[in-house]
């Protein structure tokens, strides 16, 4: 049952979307932004690399650009919210919405097969590394420089800055920094790293499709938030690891509900149960305190 | 220092409720001036502050800080000539990061960023030298989060950081009021230590009267968003608490209770 092929697959998939999920820890958590425009900048990803791959380009430059688009992606909210004075919640929904769009017209067509094209996967491949490994070896070597760049990034000076606005503007704009500014440039590295993920996994997977981004914020939030719950990580490089391992662990919850049998499209709906139970776990446990305090001071009184 | 020309700033401009808050304000400042500021409740005291500091735009008048127009600057890039400390303890930091981080943080004060590391290693025996001057305990706490600190602990630390790279003007809106009175005593003893030992431009807003009399160099009274009295030298040396209501009596031509006044 547990064979190689499978628990690589598991493994690989939460490598790959644990990318996302860091862009999805930046804004969420660093910058305290809850940006939604990650459900449409994921497939705008995948569209991108998988364009450019039909149309004849070199898979690593299709990612690279896949990344900028998804920058480009990101500093779009960033203008909505912060020039235009659009709320966060909808200039992350206004980007979505038009990212749905882009990605189609980016496309042609709602899907773009790749399974006849050469990905970087099977470039690697032919660089002699043997494909049963070629995904995870890939994977983990991508995931272990994203983080140890974001690390260092946290804690340089325009670093502390961002996490600075996240948590108190009114501070950081006391000691000299455009908050605005660093939003902008957060939602752009946060939806950079997304598309990036969403170029990887359209290659990963063999197609790219456009209505992959749906549940992209959820998911990406799930494995945030299964990351925290695990570990309470209280500095920044054991957060960002955490946020790893809770995109590993979500994937492992996911391929166990599968063996369980719920369907592949009941997915969404199982990650959400699972994020509301998360989110909601401090109310509930507070619930649990009043029920036990009720009859101690009824005896009382 | 400072010097502000004929200020106006009314807030819900165009609404059937506008508040004016700052109605004609003008203030020159000398050099190593230290200012109290006293009024009633919305006389206007926190509007100028925030008028100075650049937190709004003002509707008219001009604003002049170390022979520079800084009127049309945006807050963060008045931030290279202005310090501050608020009244809330826990808006002048920020909770999720390390002392040593926000201290570093506000070494960089109106300068570039860059892609340096945020902490560079001669920085640590600084900040603890300077914590250690607290006398808080703090300088052995460099990676502990502020958020574990108390209030007092936070608006010390808060202080140290306006202060780190000299400001041209420092201002502290009653950045002792959130404080018990044994720990807002302390948090005004640094002040006035910090002041001294760098020579530097204040303006103070304080509930307290005598605090106002009795600290800096000259005592300013507001009132409906105005300056409506303006005192420093020997005449303020002499004056008690007392003088300053019916100062204020005369002034207005009306009677108030002192503790109006005094809560501020
Ligand atoms: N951000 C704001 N929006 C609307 N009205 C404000 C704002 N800030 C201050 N005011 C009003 O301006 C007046 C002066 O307030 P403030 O400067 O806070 O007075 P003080 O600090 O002397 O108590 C008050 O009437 C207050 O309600
Ligand atoms: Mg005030």
């Amino acid at each position: 049952m547990l064979t190689f092929p499978v628990v690589a697959g598991v493994i690989e998939q939460g490598l790959v979307y644990s990318l996302m999920a860091l862009g999805v820890y930046i804004t969420f958590r660093v910058l305290d932004f809850p940006d939604l425009s990650v459900d449409g900048s994921f497939p705008l990803g995948a569209a991108v690399s998988a364009k450019l791959i039909v149309d004849g380009y070199n898979p690593f430059v299709a990612l690279v650009v896949a990344l900028a688009a998804g920058l480009a992606a990101g500093a779009f909210t960033g203008f909505l919210n912060t020039r235009l004075r659009i709320s966060s919640l909808l200039a992350g929904i206004l980007t979505m919405t038009a990212l749905y769009s882009v990605n189609l017209r980016i496309m042609g067509r709602a899907n773009i097969p790749l399974l006849m094209e050469p990905t970087f996967l099977t470039l690697l491949e032919k660089a002699g590394i043997p494909s049963e490994y070629v995904a995870l070896v890939s994977f983990f070597v991508l995931v272990v420089v994203v983080k140890l760049v974001l690390d260092w990034f946290l804690h340089t000076e325009v670093g502390f800055a961002l996490r600075a606005t996240g948590d108190n503007p009114i501070m950081i704009r006391s000691l000299g920094v455009n908050t605005d500014r660093m939003k902008v440039f957060g939602l752009a590295i946060s939806n950079g790293l997304v598309a990036f993920s969403g170029g990887l996994v359209a290659q990963y997977q063999g197609f790219a499709d456009v209505g992959m981004g749906i549940g992209t914020i959820v998911t990406g939030l799930a494995s945030v938030i299964i990351g925290e719950v695990l570990f309470h990580p209280r500095r920044v490089v054991t957060q960002v690891l955490s946020v790893i391992i809770g995109s590993m662990v979500y994937r492992l919850a996911i391929f166990l509900a599968l063996r369980l049998g719920f369907a592949p499209t009941d997915l969404k709906l199982v990650t959400t149960v699972l994020v509301i139970i998360a989110l909601a776990a401090p109310t509930f446990s507070r619930w649990r305190k009043q029920a036990k305090l009720l009859p101690k001071s009824a005896a009382g009184a | 220092m400072l010097e502000l020309y004929e200020i106006r700033k009314t807030f819900n401009l165009g609404t059937p409720t506008p508040t004016p808050a700052l109605r004609g304000v003008s203030l020159k400042l000398s050099p190593g001036e230290f200012v109290t500021i006293i009024g009633s409740n919305g006389a206007g005291k926190s509007s100028l502050l925030n008028a100075i500091a650049g937190t709004f735009p003002v509707d008219s008048g001009k604003i002049i800080i170390d022979g520079t127009d800084v009127t049309d600057w945006p807050e963060y890039k008045r931030a290279s000539l202005v310090g501050r400390v608020f009244q809330d303890p826990m808006m002048g930091t920020a909770a999720s990061m390390s002392i040593e981080e926000n201290m570093a943080m506000a070494v960089k004060r109106g300068q570039a960023r860059g892609l340096a590391r945020g902490i560079k290693g001669e920085m640590r025996s600084y900040f603890r030298e300077l914590l250690a001057g607290l006398g808080l305990g703090l300088e052995n706490r460099l990676t502990d989060k502020v958020r574990l600190l108390s209030g007092g602990q936070r608006q010390s630390l808060t202080l140290l950081m306006a202060t780190l790279s000299k400001p041209k003007l420092l201002l502290l809106d009653e950045h002792t009021a959130a404080l018990d009175p044994k720990t807002a005593q302390q948090v005004s003893q640094l002040t006035d230590k910090i002041v001294r030992e760098n020579n530097l431009t204040v303006l103070m807003v304080t509930h307290n009267m005598e605090h106002a009399l009795k600290t800096g160099t000259r005592t300013i009274m507001m009132h409906e968003g105005q300056v409506i009295f303006d005192v420093s030298g020997r005449k303020r040396e002499q004056m008690k608490v007392a003088d300053l209501l019916s100062e204020f009596a005369r002034l207005r031509g009306e009677r108030l209770a002192d503790d109006k006044i005094l809560l501020g």
